[in-house]
C-alpha cells in the first residue's frame, strides 16, 4: 500500500491579510502555511503507516518555495516528497488543478491498494472541490468530509459528516478520501526527521515529465484550460460605522436597551 | 445520445439540484428555487428541480413548484435513497446530458460539495464554489457591484450583452470577492451558500401547477464503490444558526472564564427570547466549544434580526459570517476592535460585566411592557 498525501501551500488569512490597490491578494508580503485541512490529511495517512508500514508520498502543486512545506511533512514522517510545477500549469482553476494532479498521480502509479488524502478545502479558495475531482478523473471512488478512518483488509471504513449527523461508509481501493482539521491532531517534526529531510529525495514533475500522460493536454491545464475564469475581483466595502455608546458600565447598557425598546426590538 | 458542453447553443433552462435527507426536502432547496426563478425571469428561461431520491420521492415535487419551479424532473431509484457520490453523480449526469441545462445550482452543502466537483469534472464543464450572490443581467449585476464593492462602476466599461451567468464569492477568507463565469462550457455550475438566498413566499396555486416529469435513468450497480453501512443522526441538541432569529456569540474574550462566558451567552440569548450561541473561529479552535457553532468563512453565515458580539475583535474571517446582520451589537474591552467597524451599538467594556446587565436590563424592560 501506498498513500499520497495532496498538500497546498496557502498565505496565513487568519493574520492580517495585505490587498493589492487592483483588488488582487499581496501574497508576497504575507506568512505561508500548510493548509490546515491539509496537515490533517497528512496526519491520517501518517497513522495508517504507523499501523500497516506503507509508504507516505506527500504531493504537491505550486511554485518552487512548496518545497521547504514538502521537506516539513518528510521531517513529521512522510517518506518521500514531489512537486508538480511548471509555467503550463499556472492560473488553473480546481477543475485544470485535478487534472494535472491527478495526471501526476497516473504518472507516479496507483496501485490496487492505495489511497489518496486530500484536505477537504483550501483556505485561500475554500473550495472543496480539487479532492473530488481528482477523484472523477481518475475514476476511483472518494468519501469527503472524513472525520474517523479504519482499515480492514483491503477495505476502509470511514466516518462521513453530515451537518446533522454522520454517515458510515465502506469503499474500496484505490480511493480517495478528503479530511476535515477536526479529525486529528498533527504531530509534530521530529529533530530527527528534519534532519533525515534534507537527504530525502523531492522529485519535480514538470510539463516536460507529464506531457505523455493522457490527462495532461495543453486544452485542460493551465490559464487556457480552465473552464471557469474571474469576471471581476474586489474588496468588500465595510458597514457604516454604528454608534458607540459612552459613560459607565450601566449608562451603557441602559442606553442600549432604551434605543432597542424603541425601535421595538425587544 | 450526443453530449458536447462546448456546444453552448444546445443549452437552455435553469436547473436546481434539489437534495432530500429521508425523503424530505431541504430548506436550501426552496432558497435556491427561489433564486433561481429570479434567474430564470432574468434570461426568459423556465426553471426546472432536479430531485433525486429514492422511489415515491416525486410525491414531494409539487411543494417546489410553490416557490417557483416550472417544472420538477425526478430520478427516482432504490439506490437513490441515501446519498452515495457514484449513484448521484450518475443521475445527475444522465439527466444533464439527456437535457442539457444552460445552469445548474446546487445547495453547498456537505452533500451538495462532494456531488458538484464530480459531476462538473465528469461534465467536463465549470464549477464556482459557495457562492453569496449570482446575476445573469448586466444591469442587476451592476447594481449590485455598486452597492457591494467600493468600484467607480461608471468609469469601467462592460458589456451589457454578456449572458453568462455571473457567480459571485467571497475569496481569501472574506478579504476579497470574486465574480466567476463560465463562458466556454455548459451547464455553468455553481453550488450556493446555505441560509444566503432569500426564500420566496409560498404559493399553493403554482404548487399545484407545477407539472412533473419522471426522468429516465439507468444505474449500473457496477459503478457504486461505496457502501453506506448506516445514517446516523446526531442526538446532540442541533446548533441551528443559520435558521436562529438571535445569535449571540463569544470570542476569544472568554479565555478567563469559558464555562461562564458560554453561560452568560446563554442567558444573554434567553433574554432577548430565545436563540443560539455562536463562536469566533478562535474559540473553536481552542476547543472550547464544537465547530457547529461556528459563525464565520469557514463557518457560518448568518442574518438574524440580533447578532450580539462578546469578546470578540472581528477578524475579517468573522464579519463576512455575520455582517448582514439586520443589528449588531458589539462588546470588547479594546475600542480600536475591528468589530466595532461594523457594529450598530458598540460598548468598551467587559463582557462578564456588561452581558449581565443587559440581560437584566432587557428582562427589566419586557416586564415593564
Amino acid at each position: 500500500m501506498r498513500i499520497y498525501v495532496c498538500v497546498k501551500q496557502v498565505p496565513d488569512t487568519s493574520g492580517k491579510v495585505a490587498v493589492n490597490e487592483n483588488g488582487t491578494l499581496n501574497r508576497a508580503s504575507m506568512a505561508t502555511i500548510i493548509n490546515p485541512d491539509d496537515l490533517a490529511a497528512a496526519e491520517a495517512a501518517l497513522r495508517l503507516k504507523d499501523e500497516t508500514g506503507c509508504r507516505v508520498t506527500a504531493v504537491s502543486m505550486g511554485p518552487a518555495p512548496a518545497m521547504g512545506m514538502l521537506r516539513e511533512l518528510i521531517a513529521m514522517g512522510c517518506d518521500d516528497g514531489v512537486l508538480i510545477s511548471g509555467r503550463e500549469f499556472g492560473g488553473s482553476d480546481t477543475f485544470a488543478t485535478s487534472q494535472i494532479i491527478a495526471g501526476a498521480l497516473s504518472n507516479l502509479g496507483i496501485g490496487e491498494d492505495d489511497v489518496i488524502f486530500c484536505g477537504r478545502q483550501a483556505i485561500d479558495g475554500d473550495t472543496a472541490q480539487v479532492g473530488p475531482q481528482i477523484a472523477e478523473k481518475l475514476n476511483i471512488p472518494q468519501i469527503t468530509y472524513a472525520a474517523d478512518i479504519k482499515k480492514e483488509g483491503n477495505k476502509l471504513i470511514v466516518k462521513r459528516m453530515l451537518e446533522d449527523g454522520y454517515m458510515m461508509v465502506e469503499m474500496q481501493t484505490p480511493c480517495l478520501i478528503t479530511c476535515i482539521k477536526e479529525l486529528n491532531a498533527p504531530r509534530y517534526m521530529t529533530v530527527k526527521g528534519i534532519l533525515e529531510s534534507f537527504e530525502k529525495e523531492i522529485t519535480i514533475l514538470d510539463y516536460p515529465a507529464l506531457k505523455d500522460e493522457p490527462l495532461i493536454d495543453p486544452t485542460t491545464i493551465g490559464l487556457k484550460g480552465s473552464p471557469t475564469n474571474i469576471f471581476k475581483s474586489f474588496a468588500p466595502p465595510l458597514k457604516g460605522a454604528g454608534r458607540m455608546l459612552e459613560g459607565t458600565e450601566n449608562e451603557m447598557v441602559d442606553e442600549l436597551v432604551s434605543e432597542l425598546a424603541k425601535k421595538h426590538i425587544i | 445520445m450526443s453530449y458536447n458542453s462546448a456546444d453552448i447553443a444546445a443549452f437552455s433552462d435553469i436547473w436546481v439540484f434539489c437534495e432530500q435527507r429521508e425523503g424530505k426536502l431541504m430548506n436550501t432547496d426552496f432558497e435556491l428555487i427561489s433564486e433561481g426563478r429570479k434567474l430564470a425571469d432574468e434570461r426568459g428561461a423556465k426553471l426546472v428541480g432536479l430531485l433525486v431520491g429514492g422511489p415515491g420521492i416525486e410525491n414531494t415535487a409539487k411543494e417546489l413548484g410553490g416557490y417557483g419551479a416550472d417544472k420538477v424532473i425526478v430520478c427516482a431509484d432504490p439506490c437513490l435513497e441515501v446519498y452515495t457520490t457514484d449513484a448521484y453523480t450518475e443521475a445527475v449526469c444522465q439527466t444533464v446530458m439527456d437535457k442539457k441545462p444552460e445552469v445548474l445550482l446546487i445547495g453547498a452543502s456537505n452533500i451538495g460539495r462532494d456531488l458538484g466537483p464530480r459531476v462538473a469534472a465528469r461534465l467536463h464543464t465549470g464549477l464556482t464554489a459557495d457562492c453569496t450572490h449570482l446575476d445573469i443581467d448586466m444591469n442587476k449585476y451592476l447594481e449590485f457591484l455598486s452597492e457591494a464593492s467600493t468600484m467607480e462602476i461608471n468609469t469601467k466599461k462592460f458589456d451589457m450583452e454578456d449572458t453568462n451567468l455571473k457567480m459571485t464569492r467571497p475569496a481569501f477568507g472574506g478579504h476579497l470577492m470574486a465574480t466567476i463565469i463560465c463562458p466556454r462550457f455548459r451547464p455553468c455550475m455553481s453550488t450556493v451558500r446555505p441560509g444566503v438566498m432569500k426564500k420566496a413566499p409560498f404559493d399553493q396555486a403554482k404548487a399545484d401547477a407545477c407539472e412533473i416529469e419522471m426522468a429516465n435513468i439507468n444505474i449500473d450497480e457496477a459503478v457504486l464503490k461505496t457502501k453506506v453501512v448506516e445514517v446516523v443522526k446526531e442526538t446532540k441538541k442541533l446548533v441551528d444558526l443559520i435558521g436562529a432569529e438571535v445569535v449571540v456569540s463569544v470570542g476569544r474574550g472568554i479565555a478567563k472564564n469559558v464555562e461562564g462566558g458560554i453561560k452568560i451567552a446563554e442567558e444573554l440569548a434567553e433574554a432577548f427570547g430565545g436563540g443560539v450561541v455562536g463562536a469566533s473561529r478562535a474559540v473553536v479552535d481552542a476547543g472550547w466549544i464544537s465547530a457547529d457553532h461556528q459563525v464565520g468563512q469557514t463557518g457560518k453565515t448568518v442574518h438574524p434580526k440580533i447578532y450580539v458580539a462578546l469578546g470578540i475583535s472581528g477578524a475579517i474571517q468573522h464579519r463576512a459570517g455575520m455582517q448582514d446582520s439586520e443589528l449588531i451589537i458589539a462588546v470588547n474591552t479594546n475600542d480600536t476592535a475591528p468589530i466595532f467597524e461594523v457594529a450598530d451599538y458598540g460598548i468598551v467594556g467587559d463582557l462578564f460585566k456588561v452581558a449581565p446587565l443587559m440581560k437584566d436590563a432587557i428582562l427589566a424592560a419586557k416586564a415593564g411592557k
